[in-house]
């Protein structure tokens, strides 16, 4: 064991959006290098918007991601709102809660049961699955068209929305399709409850790993009751606290050679984001049917178990569902009323700070007189997170050398794909690589 | 007879289009019934390279690239282009609007020289393609239709007609005349004119029809109150992709 030799070298991890290599490599039993490596061709967005009207910006930025392409909308709205000093009025703001809630559960969806699922299921990928647990993938495909048509109903389409725009909506949707919606989310809570059971039945095959960090997500803002998505300060779990125009005291992203996707730190040498981080940060803001879900996993907030973000996504989709349907129930008891969603523009720097599936997501523009982007930043969930899972591998590699090279392999790649990384994103760009 | 085998790979996109073949969800499984996934890292870890037809996405930025695209051209039967990305260049092609230093520096600083990049082209630059699926991103019932026409070996829809012919079926308010500057004019059609349905002006995603009046819709464009610059911006959204970008390099 002690003279072991490893080359690995894991050329494009699978099931994840995006290319990235793991890179193991170890000497006479000892790890001498691991690593995630990000691959994918770098897009240069904030290098596109340079020059763009304000009108035009959040579509571009739409285009960064397709899994997120809503939370990239929204984060990239709130940062013109905040330069263009725009104010969205309370409809406008429900109905946009209500398109990041309808993101999150179609990703968390998509995650869970088809990207992560194999793996607890000991199989290559979800179309096997389809034959031996048909009721499992039936289901989780009915769960999933539910969010999307969640997203279809209020923006035309989930992949790149169509009508929300800074200030408001191109076109409303009807308290019909409202009501359409709610009574869908209702009738999926059941085939929600099915699901936990399932997860439950092979929950004993996530891995059992521990490294606590740091975690970063929104807290609550002025003593809201809300677990936030849409509005909230940058939380740490190290006590600290920061408006979103301050984020990056928290981001302080770096470039390494490996990579084309920058890397974070904060206070220790990496944090995470996502639903693990919201989870820990903001457990007594989850609805009392989301803890007991969390219960009934095994799962406690702190959490610091890489592994149980599956858990987490999980328990976030029950909450998110529930919360639906109460501010499903607000917006169609006040009917909806056209307004003037009209606004000149004006010279301004603004940030905008919201959480998509992966985690937090930081858009920051500077206008100018025109209503042009000067300058445009973008800081991706997964970005901020690859630090984390090098940290991760580090601590977690040692610990699983005396197991075959092929289990190894496939150990770390669970692990990354666990933080269900979004790599077009961060690069806005994931393979595993055994150098 | 043994099923189709069918690929997805991707280059230099958001992996939007592929989702949204995922997103079919009931469709997707009939879909299975009649054809064979070998090879779709997005959704499966297995992978074959006996290929019947490779469904393309993204943009060819990078040196490494053309290697790679080449090698699944080799294997595959057919090459599909897949959404804007593939097609015309889509978004990715607005760096070509600027110079790629700039743009380079733009994002990674004084580490600029550390990600080699070139002006981004759609994949039928670097080799033969068989046939387009068009749009940012795709429209779903598009696709059906297409993988019908490719599985029984024929070519794919070219879609001439511009956005407004379906515009006007499905008698939505014209956009112009309620003088919202739209591109639906020239642009492809195929998308159930999507965008107008919801009140957003056609930005033209799916590319230019062949032959377009670009000269007239400049003046229509202008005659709605957006300035050089606009036009500009809109022309350029998803169709700032020039063949002689690449021979300056």
């Amino acid at each position: 064991m002690s003279s072991k030799n490893i080359d690995l070298h894991v050329h494009h991890v699978t099931r994840v959006e995006g290319h990235g290599d793991v890179l193991l490599n170890v000497a006479d039993g000892k790890v001498e290098h691991v690593s995630l490596n990000i691959v994918e061709a770098p897009r240069f967005f904030e290098g596109m918007l340079k020059g763009r009207a304000h009108y035009e910006v959040r579509e571009i930025v739409s285009r960064i991601c397709g899994i997120c392409a809503c939370g990239h909308s929204l984060s990239s709205i709130r940062a013109s709102e905040a330069a263009l000093g725009v104010e969205p009025s309370h409809q406008v703001v429900d109905l946009r809660k209500l398109v990041l809630s309808a993101e999150n559960l179609s990703s968390h969806y998509l995650h869970i049961f088809f990207l992560v699922a194999p793996d607890l299921f000991g199989v290559d990928s979800v179309i096997p699955l389809a034959t031996s647990h048909k009721d499992v993938v039936v289901k989780a495909l009915k769960l999933k068209k539910v969010a999307n048509k969640m997203s279809d109903s209020i923006v035309g389409r989930h992949t790149h929305p169509i009508c929300m725009d800074i200030k408001g909506f191109s076109k409303l949707p009807t308290v019909e399709k409202l009501k359409d919606i709610q009574r869908q989310l209702r009738d999926s809570i059941s085939d929600i409850e099915f699901m936990i059971d399932v997860v439950a039945s092979v929950a004993g095959n996530i891995p059992d790993f521990t490294r606590e960090t740091e975690y970063v997500s929104l807290g609550p803002i002025n003593g809201s009751k809300e677990y936030p998505f849409y509005d909230g300060v940058i939380k740490s779990s190290e006590g600290i606290t920061y408006y979103p125009a301050d984020y990056k005291k928290v981001t302080n992203e770096f470039i390494t050679p490996d990579s084309t996707a920058k890397h974070t730190r904060h206070k220790r040498d990496s944090y995470m984001v996502g639903a693990m981080a919201r989870f820990n940060n903001n457990y007594d803001l989850l609805r009392p049917e989301a803890k007991a879900v969390a219960e009934k996993l095994g799962m406690k907030a702190p959490c610091h178990n890489p592994f149980m973000i599956t858990i987490a996504q999980l328990v976030e989709t029950v909450h998110i569902t529930h919360d639906a349907i109460e501010l499903l129930d607000s917006l169609i008891n006040r009917g909806i009323v056209p307004e003037d969603y009209s606004y000149t523009p004006k010279a301004g720097k603004g940030a905008g700070a919201v959480e998509v599936p992966r985690g937090i997501l930081f858009h920051n523009y500077t206008y100018n007189t025109h209503g042009r982007i000067e300058e445009a930043d973008a800081v991706i969930p997964t970005t901020q997170n690859l630090e984390n899972i090098d940290q991760d591998m580090r601590v977690l590699t040692p610990t699983i050398l005396d197991k075959p090279k092929e289990e190894i392999s496939l150990l770390l790649q669970m692990l990354v794909r666990a933080y269900d990384p979004c790599i077009s994103c961060s690069t806005h760009q994931l393979n595993v690589r055994f150098a | 007879m043994s099923k189709p085998r069918i690929a997805f790979f991707d280059f230099a996109s958001c992996e939007g289009c592929q989702l949204e073949a995922l997103n079919f969800v009931d469709e997707f499984l009939a879909l299975l019934e009649h054809v064979d996934i070998v090879n779709f890292r997005e959704a499966m870890t297995e992978a074959d390279w006996n290929i019947d037809v490779a469904f393309v996405e993204g943009s060819v930025t990078r040196e490494q690239d053309i290697a790679r695209l080449k090698n699944i051209r080799e294997h595959a039967g057919k090459v599909i282009a897949l959404g804007a990305c593939a097609c015309t260049g889509g978004v990715n092609a607005i760096k070509n609007t600027r110079p790629l230093d700039d743009v380079r520096s733009d994002v990674y600083g004084d580490k600029k020289d550390w990600f080699p990049t070139f002006a981004t082209r759609p994949i039928d630059q670097v080799v033969k393609v068989d046939g387009y699926i068009y749009g940012c991103p795709i429209d779903r019932n598009d696709f059906l239709k297409n993988v019908q026409l490719i599985l029984m070996g024929k070519k794919t829809l070219r879609h001439n007609d511009p956005v407004c012919v379906e515009c006007k079926l499905k008698e939505n308010e014209c956009l112009l005349s309620l003088g919202i500057p739209c591109m639906g004019p020239i642009t492809r059609g195929g998308c159930g004119a999507i965008d107008p349905t919801y009140g957003h002006p056609c930005t033209g995603c799916r590319g230019l029809v062949d032959d377009p009046n670009v000269n007239g819709a400049t003046d229509v464009l202008a005659k709605h109150g957006l300035t050089v610059d606009d036009i500009k911006s809109y022309m350029t959204l998803y169709n700032a992709f020039k063949a002689e970008d690449i021979d300056e390099q």
